[in-house]
C-alpha cells in the first residue's frame, strides 16, 4: 500500500532515515553477524587466538546436559507462565465483562503491574515468600511445609513462575477484555434463546470467537517468558538453587559474562535468534490475517 | 401469572447471581494482585527489627518517614551508599531518553518511507523491520563489544543509543502515515511548503495522539529496563533504580535492611504505575494498536 501523492527529493528521504539505519547497523546486524561468526570460532584457553571450527559450537551446546537442562527448565517454565497468565486473564476479564458497574475500576486495579519491572516484580514476591520473613513464606513453614526456595529447585521455580506471570497478567487481561467487548450482543443472545447454559455458550460460542485473541497473546507470552524475564531470575534465584531455575537466556549471560566462554555462548545466541525469528514470522502471518478479518 | 413471566423472571434472577458471582471474583482478584504491594507498603514503615524477627505486619507502623529519608539520601542494604533519589533521577533519565529516542527517529523514518519514493526504500524498510526479531537479549555479547570499542562504557549514550531502533514505533507510523489525506500534501505543495514545513505544521501536529500513546508505553519499557544496564554501567553514581533494588537483595539475606530495600521498592515502581493509572486512555490505546 503506497500513498499517490508524495513530495519529490531523494537526498531528503535519505538522510531522514540515517538516524534510524545507522543504530540499526551499529547495534543490532553487526553485532548479529558478530554473533553469528563468533558461533563458528573456537578460541584457545586464554583468549589469545581464535581457530574455525564450523559448527562444532552448535554440536557441543546441543549434546551438553547442562544446555539441554536450561532447555527442558525454559519449556516448563515459559508454558507454565503462558497458562497461568492467559488462564487467570481471561478468567477476570470473563468476570469483568459480565459486571456492568464498575468496570473501570476494576481495569485500572488490574492492569497497574504491567508497569511494574519484572526484577521489582520477584522483589515484591520475595517479601511474600521469603521463608523467614515472608507472610506466605512463614505460614508454609508454620504449617510444615518445608518451605525455603533457596534449598528446593521446584519451590524455586514455583516462584519465579508465580512473579513472572502476575506481571503478565495485566495485558492479557486487556486484550481478553477488548476481544470480549467487540463480540455482537446478538450472537450471544441467539445462542442463549437456543437454550444453551452459560458455561456452555462459553466453550462453544465465546472461546472460538476469541480465538484469534488468545493466539497472538500466546505468542507473545512465550516472547516474554523467554527473554523478558531474565530480571526475575537475576534478581530472585539467579539460576538456582543447582541449576533449578537457569533458563536459556540465563545460560547465554553466565557462559557470556561470567565464563567468558564466547564460542558456546555466541552458538547459544544464534539457537535462540532462530527461535525469535520463527515466532515473529507466525505472529506476522497470522496478525496480517486478522487485518483482514 | 403466565408461564412466560416466571420463565424471563427466573432469567432475571439469574443473571443477578452471576452478577454478583463476578463482582465477588474481580474483589478477589483485586486483593490478590494488590496483595504483594500492600505488604510492601506495610514493610516499608516498621523498623527493620520487626521485620527481621519475621514478625510480618499487616499493618503500616510508625518509621515511614524515616525509613524513606534512608532510602532516599544514603541506600540501604549492601548498597549503602547508593542513595535511592539518585538512581531514580538515572531511571528517568534513561527513560526519557529512550522514549524519546525512538520516537523521533521513528516518526522520521516512516516519513521518509511514506511521502517519498527513492532507491532502496523497501531494503531500508525492511532492515528497520528485522529488528523486531533480534532482541538485545540474544545478541547480548557482541552488542557489549560494539559499546566497549566506541568507548560508550559507563556513558548515558551507550546505555540508551542501542536500545532506541523501534520497528515497532516506525510501523506505527508509517500505519498512521498512510490513512493522511492526499488533499493536506496537495494544499501544502499549492501553498509552497517544502516537506520539512509539511511534517512540522501538520504532520506533528496530527500525530500528537500517537506520540501520546506511544510515549507511555515507551517510558514503561525504558524505565523497566534490565539487563542492558547491569552490563554496561558499573560506576555507582550511574546506577539505575531497578538494577540498584535488585542488587540490594544480594542473596536474601534475612538480615538486610529490609524496611530501607522495600521503601526503595516503592519509590522504584512509583513512577511507572503513576503513568499507567493517570494516562490510562493513552496506555490503552498504546498498548492496543502497536500490539507489542
Amino acid at each position: 500500500m503506497d500513498r499517490k501523492v508524495i513530495f519529490k527529493g531523494r537526498a531528503l528521504p535519505m538522510l531522514l532515515l540515517l538516524p534510524q539505519l545507522a543504530v540499526t547497523l551499529v547495534f543490532f546486524i553487526w553485532p548479529a553477524a558478530m554473533a553469528v561468526w563468533q558461533s563458528l570460532l573456537q578460541e584457545d584457553a586464554f583468549g589469545l587466538s581464535s581457530t574455525f571450527v564450523g559448527l562444532e559450537n552448535f554440536a557441543d551446546v546441543l549434546a551438553d546436559p547442562a544446555w539441554r537442562g536450561a532447555a527442558a527448565n525454559t519449556a516448563v517454565f515459559a508454558s507454565s507462565v503462558a497458562v497461568l497468565a492467559l488462564g487467570v486473564a481471561l478468567f477476570l476479564a470473563v468476570q469483568a465483562d459480565k459486571a456492568i458497574r464498575g468496570q473501570r475500576f476494576y481495569r485500572t486495579m488490574l492492569i497497574w503491574p504491567y508497569a511494574v519491572a519484572p526484577a521489582i516484580s520477584a522483589v515484591l514476591w520475595l517479601f511474600l515468600f521469603h521463608p523467614s520473613i515472608g507472610l506466605i513464606g512463614r505460614a508454609l513453614n508454620a504449617a510444615g511445609v518445608l518451605w525455603d526456595y533457596q534449598l528446593n529447585g521446584s519451590q524455586a521455580m514455583l516462584l519465579v513462575v508465580i512473579a513472572s506471570a502476575w506481571k503478565q497478567v495485566s495485558y492479557n487481561f486487556i486484550f481478553f477484555l477488548a476481544g470480549l467487548q467487540s463480540i455482537p450482543k446478538s450472537v450471544l443472545e441467539a445462542a442463549a434463546i437456543d437454550g444453551a447454559r452459560p458455561l456452555r455458550r462459553f466453550w462453544t460460542v465465546v472461546f472460538p470467537l476469541l480465538s484469534p485473541t488468545t493466539f497472538f497473546l500466546l505468542v507473545v507470552n512465550l516472547v516474554y517468558a523467554f527473554f523478558d524475564t531474565f530480571g526475575v531470575i537475576h534478581a530472585l534465584t539467579k539460576g538456582g538453587p543447582g541449576k533449578a531455575t537457569e533458563t536459556l537466556i540465563y545460560k547465554v549471560y553466565v557462559d557470556g559474562v561470567d565464563n567468558l566462554n564466547l564460542g558456546s555462548s555466541a552458538a547459544q545466541s544464534v539457537l535462540l535468534m532462530v527461535f525469535v525469528i520463527a515466532l515473529t514470522v507466525v505472529q506476522f502471518r497470522f496478525v496480517e490475517r486478522r487485518v483482514h478479518y | 401469572m403466565d408461564a412466560g413471566q416466571t420463565l424471563a423472571r427466573g432469567a432475571e434472577a439469574r443473571q443477578r447471581w452471576a452478577r454478583w458471582l463476578a463482582h465477588a471474583a474481580l474483589a478477589l482478584g483485586v486483593l490478590v494482585f494488590a496483595l504483594p504491594i500492600w505488604i510492601t507498603l506495610v514493610g516499608s514503615t516498621h523498623d527493620a527489627a520487626t521485620i527481621g524477627r519475621g514478625d510480618v505486619p499487616l499493618l503500616p507502623g510508625g518509621h515511614a518517614l524515616e525509613n524513606y529519608a534512608t532510602a532516599w539520601n544514603s541506600g540501604g542494604g549492601t548498597l549503602r551508599g547508593n542513595p535511592a533519589g539518585g538512581m531514580l533521577l538515572n531511571s528517568a533519565i534513561m527513560a526519557l531518553l529512550i522514549a524519546g529516542g525512538k520516537i523521533a527517529i521513528s516518526l522520521l523514518s516512516a516519513y521518509a518511507v511514506v511521502f517519498f519514493r527513492f532507491p532502496l526504500r523497501m531494503a531500508a524498510f525492511w532492515t528497520i523491520f528485522i529488528t523486531l526479531m533480534l532482541p538485545v537479549e540474544v545478541r547480548i555479547i557482541p552488542t557489549y563489544q560494539v559499546i566497549v570499542n566506541l568507548d560508550l562504557f559507563n556513558s548515558f549514550t551507550g546505555l540508551t543509543l542501542p536500545l532506541i531502533a523501534s520497528a515497532t514505533a516506525t510501523l506505527l507510523f508509517r500505519q498512521f502515515f498512510l490513512t493522511i489525506p492526499d488533499e493536506y500534501v496537495e494544499a501544502a505543495q499549492i501553498d509552497g511548503a517544502g516537506p520539512m514545513r509539511f511534517f512540522r505544521d501538520i504532520l506533528l501536529p496530527l500525530s500528537v495522539t500517537n506520540i501520546a500513546a506511544l510515549g507511555v508505553i515507551l517510558f514503561i519499557y525504558g524505565w523497566n529496563q534490565y539487563l542492558w544496564p547491569l552490563l554496561v554501567i558499573n560506576d555507582r553514581s550511574m546506577q539505575t533504580i531497578v538494577v540498584g533494588l535488585a542488587k540490594m537483595i544480594g542473596n536474601g539475606d534475612s538480615q538486610n535492611e529490609w524496611n530501607t530495600i522495600m521503601a526503595t521498592a516503592v519509590l522504584a515502581m512509583t513512577p511507572p504505575v503513576l503513568v499507567v493509572v493517570l494516562m490510562q486512555r493513552w496506555f490503552i490505546k498504546g498498548l492496543t494498536e502497536t500490539e507489542k
